[in-house]
């Protein structure tokens, strides 16, 4: 038996002096020497434990034994097998928490990267097999039509599993394009607003209708969809697109944004290229953002690449709390953003045109576990200084748009907004021939974890279906 | 893409659009606004509708040239088309008889009212209109509003027709003769400002509809903040009508002002290509 590796072959990305003034892709790709190299330090176990690890189980084992290979077609069908947006999964799924964590060889050394395999067979797969090869063949239509409600990673794998059932499948989607928060949230330089075009391409090549600027709760209702427009099922997968704030004196002056509407104004409207795209945005010379999330990092290191000269995360715990992965965090610190920890905004200052131009913080020390786990940040008494700021962006996290729970009589939420599923492996609700998942049922979560419960909820809906 | 079916130009500078939307043609009531989009690279920009007709499909805007989309949105023409133009969004106008109500319109927003109007007299109300605008050759639908209404009054700035002076003078007047039972007001901010305050000591409700600047008009980003009765409100979702002696308007102010120089930035460099 070869002995084994226990380095990962490393991912090339651009350098953080150069990459903290553009917009391009952070991450490079592995060349197919530097992908074959980390494909073959696997060693086949026979438990599998990534698969178990995997919201959408891919079956990863046997398409890391295709690269190796040198099969690299294969590798493609079995990823898409399982997974219909594998470019987008290989780039922000949280792998060193799922799939690599429960890798064997991460017992003795670095797991297999099998993100970053991901990626590359996705990639591979985009640049050399023509669209219409990569078709899969689709069973006879049912002639049952099934309505998903936004486009975002939960509406687009729920959306895929359910045409590759044979249903007919419109997705209506609020926006002007598909994609949900991964056009608008995440940034085109931790994935690439092409990339992410490219697999929605893939959905519509399984049947999928897309119907942009349809906002469901607005144009239609759900029980319209069900009862007018001959749908048999409707699968909810809006997400958590309401931006929470701190409500704190000054939240409402000029500069202050929601993280939702500084990334959206930056991504979707490509603010970033203004005035060739009409949709400004400001981000002055000092930002501050608030928080310590992966979204709290996009949007300081949008600001940065936007021109900024500094750029400080704010964030009301220590370092080992943070809930962004500790790759963007790494990311963002080598990029020259200031980490200002233990330190929370008790209000924003202004000026006489009600522009933002500083703000009052507290020092923070940790106290006893909260109900999350984690110590609880108390203010320290007298402890307030001044940070001069001329942007603060809150990124604070998201809570459900209440559009849907209010126009849909029947469903069941909970009191921050989410919608209740009476399974959480079937995504049903209470509310009859209505499924949902991902954001709207878990609040802001992962790409991957909407993805998966798009896919369970697929699967009940059609097991419904065929009655 | 949606298409154009009428492009009319109403006075110098504002045009009407009849948009083919069949599927917001449906459902749209009065007070509430759309989002458009002319191309790729646009703006996202909200308009209160001015009209429907739900059997031909058609949503109408009224559009008054002020930055770069709105006269890039002039230069189009009858067949042309916009990416894209959602809706309806925002909270209906709320309707009901409440006996007598002064409808109060300022500059283009002539075009918003007369569908709130129309649906007032519909529900029984006696509607007084006031309509006013800085000069003659700014006013448009005065039959249209007169026929809307059961009684219209018309202001200018200048004098050069109607009443002279602002609209609040006529407004004031009436309030003060009494019998008025509510008042709607919709124009430019500092409009809606100075009605809401001629109303005020009257005790007499005056809905205002806000016109912050908005991106995705969905309850989704926040840029539409306003502060009323001293709660933060989204515009988009929780508006855009709100009691207009609540609103803090010097906030409303300074936010529409947030992003000038971009404006005149984007404005000058539209203006240079096109040697406007």
């Amino acid at each position: 038996m070869a002995k084994l590796n226990l380095n990962r072959v490393d991912m090339p990305r651009q350098d953080p002096k150069v990459r903290a003034h553009n917009f391009d892709e952070v991450a490079l790709g592995y060349s197919p020497e530097q992908a074959k190299e980390e494909a073959t330090r696997c060693i086949q176990c026979p438990k599998r434990p990534c698969i178990a690890g995997c919201p959408v189980d891919i079956d990863i084992p046997e398409f890391i034994k295709a690269m190796s290979a040198g099969d690299l077609p294969e590798a493609a069908r079995v990823l898409k097998d399982r997974n219909a947006l594998p470019a987008i999964c290989g780039r922000v799924c949280p792998q060193e928490t799922q799939c690599e964590a429960t890798c064997s060889i991460g017992k003795k050394g670095a797991p297999i990267a099998i993100g970053r395999l991901e990626r590359f067979v996705a990639d591979w797969e985009r640049d050399n097999m023509p669209a219409d090869s990569q078709s899969v063949t689709l069973p006879p239509p049912t002639g049952k039509r099934v309505a998903v409600v936004g486009s975002g990673p939960a509406g687009l794998s729920a959306a895929a599993e359910v045409a590759r059932l044979g249903h007919d499948v419109t997705v209506f989607e609020a926006l002007h394009v598909a994609g949900g928060v991964l056009m608008y949230g995440i940034p085109e330089f931790r994935l690439p607003k092409a990339i992410v075009q490219a697999e929605v391409e893939y959905v519509s090549s399984l049947g999928v209708k897309i119907e942009l600027d349809s906002v469901v709760g607005k144009m239609m209702t759900t029980d319209e969809l069900l009862n007018e427009e001959g749908y048999d099922a409707v699968f909810l997968g809006t997400g958590a697109g309401l931006p929470m704030f701190m409500n704190v004196p000054g939240e409402n002056l000029n500069g202050v944004y929601s993280a939702n509407e500084f990334l959206t104004r930056v991504n979707l409207m490509k603010a970033y290229l203004f005035p060739q795209y009409d949709t400004p945005v400001s981000v002055g010379k000092r930002v501050a953002v608030i928080g310590g999330g992966n979204v709290a990092m996009d949007s300081a290191r949008c600001a940065l690449r936007l021109g900024a000269d500094k750029v400080y995360i704010i964030y009301r715990r220590s370092e080992e709390e943070m809930p962004a992965r500790r790759e963007e965090a790494e990311n963002a610190q080598e990029e020259g953003i200031e980490f200002k920890l233990l330190t929370n905004p008790k209000q924003f200052l202004g000026n006489d045109q009600n522009w933002v131009v500083g703000m009052e913080c507290y020092q923070m020390e940790l106290g006893e576990p909260d109900d999350s786990g984690r110590r609880r940040p108390v203010v320290k008494e007298g402890s307030e200084f001044n940070i001069d700021v001329d942007v603060v962006i809150v990124a604070l996290g998201t809570t459900p748009n209440p559009l849907i729970a209010a126009t849909t009589p029947g469903l069941d939420t909970t009191r921050w907004g989410t919608v209740v599923v009476t399974d959480e492996a079937t995504g049903r609700t209470v509310k009859d021939r209505v499924w949902a998942g991902g954001d709207i049922v878990t609040g802001a979560a992962t790409v991957i974890s909407a993805m998966g419960a798009g896919k369970r909820a697929a699967a009940d809906i059609d097991a419904f279906l065929r009655g | 893409m949606y298409k154009i079916l009428q492009k009319q130009d109403l006075v110098p500078h504002v045009h009407l659009f009849k948009i083919d939307a069949p599927r917001v043609a449906q459902k749209v009531q009065p007070g509430q606004f759309i989002v458009l989009r002319i191309d790729e690279e646009g703006e996202r920009i909200p308009l209160t509708v001015a009209g429907w007709d739900r059997e031909e499909g058609s949503v109408t805007v009224v559009v008054m040239e002020v930055g770069t989309t709105t006269h890039r949105l002039g230069m189009l023409s009858t067949g042309d088309t916009i990416t894209d133009f959602v809706g309806p969004l925002g909270v209906p106008t709320h309707i009901d008889n409440y006996g007598t109500v002064v409808c109060v319109a300022g500059g283009f927003a002539i075009a918003v009212i007369r569908p709130i109007a129309r649906a007032l007299k519909a529900a029984g109300n006696r509607v007084i209109s006031i309509m006013g605008a800085r000069s003659k050759d700014l006013l448009f639908w005065e039959e249209e509003l007169r026929q809307a209404s059961s009684e219209l009054i018309i202001n200018t700035d200048d004098g050069s027709y109607g009443r002279h002076g602002l609209v609040t003078e006529p407004l004031k007047e009436l309030l003060e003769q009494g019998g008025i039972d509510r008042v709607i007001a919709i124009g430019p901010s500092i409009m809606m400002k100075f009605c809401a305050k001629t109303s005020e000591p009257f005790g007499v409700n005056t809905g205002v509809s806000l016109n912050p600047i908005m991106v995705d008009g969905t309850g989704m980003c926040g840029c539409c903040r306003v502060s009323v009765n001293g709660v933060t409100k989204f515009a988009c979702v929780d508006g855009p009508d709100f009691d207009g002696h609540q609103v803090d308007w010097d906030l409303l102010l300074a936010r529409q002002r947030s992003y000038l120089d971009e404006e005149k930035l984007s404005f000058d460099q539209w203006r240079a290509k096109h040697g406007v």
